[in-house]
């Protein structure tokens, strides 16, 4: 039974920290802006995208991975600075039409491009490689998945809470006319929320798309929807609860889809049921579940003001 | 030379004039109160000082600078911080991290920990509470957080928005006798009430706003035996 049920937990794991990775981003520009940036999605794309040609360009892969990185982080910085800052007082609603216009222009221009053809994203060694653990043959992928993404949500936990910038980050989320009152600059703590959101969109493109060999205009949306669903399933703004979330439905996606398989094995049924066509349906249908329940989220923000 | 000095002052909010040409100065090392009905400008005037609103027309100066068209990052710097309407705490930060923002712009770290442990001295209740989040403090502590968090800021000028309001009668009291300890300290206190009678009791200097305009000025005992104050303000009947 663990044997038929191993492979998938792994995968699914794999897959919830790169959807963690992409979370952390919605959840972090929604604390601080109220905002869910559609365009993260592509900013991930984009990433992808970035890889492929600059590694065809015959940069070695030491050089391309910082510049991808550090490209992925400036392009969050600028969409920030061009499409939100100007519509800081606007009504929220007006900023949510501006992030899905940059998600369009961001595919648009991608497709432009490469002519809408799949892109085969560069073989990592190492992390291509395959590895056996009990028994489940796998990429190396996936097993640095889950401990990077966990190195860099503390780290991340640990720049919030115990840095100046993080606490300047916490003060904004909660009132930006006091902070401003503070010496703060606003417009300087967004930018960082942006960088660091982009950045680690950024090191999730280059975990997923290994395992998934190919990029193409679209292929942010169904990650970075399913990221949303995690960050707002963890409840949104909370940081530990993106995830969470995001793992819990990395591996209930990946156990649906196994599912037939398992089901087989374990005698329960004779023969497939064609159940991980369901897998996309389940993860919002438990989003449902889930919001009705606890309306906040897993990790929704507790209530402490006193008036 | 006074330390603060309006003059003119227009401030209109989408084609409504807030304020209508006001001025008034507050000298160095006083209590200065602007008292008034809800609705008479206050506020206004005090968030346009910290550049939280733009003036349409008139200048604000700062120990002899103008600092009309400063943004409200360099108005911190320049000296003058405020203690907002309803405290505006950080909830979600501690009493400890609340009194480091203050001190967010300053780079002098050593100086930092002893204005800290100053503002514990002062604010004894604050010190108890130290690691505790800023939003679970009772209404009192939470002003005295946020006054004490002005001070991180080392200003020359506090301004106070209302700071009794929505606070029990024995808590206003000792706000008040933390308003006089920051004048003994040499600290120049600028202060909105609709507390008119201990307002005027507090202050040096005060003036009065109507709709948008100052009407009224004087020292505090001198508004004090003013008919007109007594009757609109402090709810005494004219013989």
């Amino acid at each position: 039974m663990f044997q038929t049920i191993f492979p998938y937990l792994l995968t699914g794991i794999s897959v919830g920290g790169q959807y963690a990775l992409i979370a952390i981003g919605y959840t972090m520009v929604y604390g601080i802006l109220r905002l869910i940036n559609f365009a993260h999605g592509d900013v991930f794309m984009v990433a992808g995208i970035l890889m492929v040609y600059i590694v065809a360009s015959g940069a070695p892969l030491y050089v391309s991975i910082p510049v991808v990185l550090i490209l992925t982080a400036l392009i969050g910085f600028v969409i920030e600075r061009v499409a939100y800052k100007p519509l800081r007082s606007a009504p929220r609603m007006s900023i949510m039409i501006s992030a899905i216009g940059v998600s369009y222009t961001l595919q648009n221009l991608v497709l432009y491009i490469t002519g809408g053809l799949n892109q085969f994203y560069p073989k990592i060694p190492f992390i291509s490689d395959s590895v056996t653990i009990f028994g489940a043959t796998t990429k190396m992928v996936t097993v640095i998945t889950p401990i990077l993404t966990i190195v860099l949500v503390v780290a991340l936990v640990l720049l919030i809470n115990h840095t100046k910038i993080g606490m300047a980050m916490r003060a904004v989320s909660k009132d930006f006319e006091t902070s401003q009152l503070m010496g703060i600059k606003i417009n300087n703590v967004i930018s960082v929320t942006f960088v660091i959101g982009s950045f680690l969109a950024g090191v999730g493109s280059i975990l997923y798309f290994s395992n998934y060999t190919t990029v193409i205009q679209t292929s942010g949306a169904m990650p970075g929807l399913k990221a949303f669903v995690a960050a707002v399933f963890g409840g949104i703004g909370s940081i530990p609860g993106a995830v969470v979330g995001a793992f819990i439905i990395g591996i209930c996606e990946s156990i649906i889809k196994g599912l037939d398989v398992i089901l087989m094995k374990a005698g329960l049924t004779k023969q497939m049921l064609g159940l991980a066509t369901f897998s996309d349906a389940f993860t919002f249908a438990l989003l449902i579940v889930i919001l009705i329940a606890k309306p906040t989220g897993l990790f929704g923000e507790k209530i402490t003001d006193k008036v | 030379m006074s330390l603060l000095k309006v003059t003119d002052l227009v401030v209109s909010y989408g084609g409504i004039e807030a304020l209508k040409g006001i001025d008034f100065e507050v000298e160095q090392g006083q209590i200065v109160t602007l008292i008034g009905a809800n609705g008479a400008g206050k506020s206004t005037t005090l968030r346009t000082i910290s550049g939280l609103v733009k003036a349409a027309d008139g200048r604000v100066y700062f120990e002899g600078r103008d600092i009309t068209d400063y943004d409200t990052q360099k108005i911190v710097e320049t000296g003058i911080a405020m203690v907002p309407e309803g405290r505006r705490v950080f909830p979600n930060l501690t009493v400890l991290e609340n009194l480091r923002i203050g001190a967010y712009l300053r780079k002098d770290k050593d100086v930092i920990e002893e204005d800290i442990e100053y503002v514990y001295d002062l604010f004894p209740r604050l010190r108890e509470r130290s690691w505790q989040l800023a939003g679970t403090l009772s209404g009192g502590e939470q002003q005295m957080l946020a006054v004490g968090r002005a001070m991180m800021t080392r200003p020359k000028l506090i301004m106070m928005d209302e700071p009794s309001l929505g606070l029990a009668p024995l808590v206003v009291k000792d706000i008040f006798r933390i308003i006089r300890t920051l004048k003994d300290t040499g600290m120049t206190v600028l202060l909105i009430e609709q507390n008119a009678n201990a307002a005027l009791h507090t202050c040096d200097y005060a003036y009065v706003m109507e709709t948008g305009r100052i009407t009224m000025r004087g020292t505090g005992e001198e508004l004090l035996a003013s008919e007109a104050i007594q009757e609109a303000y402090l709810g005494k009947k004219s013989q």
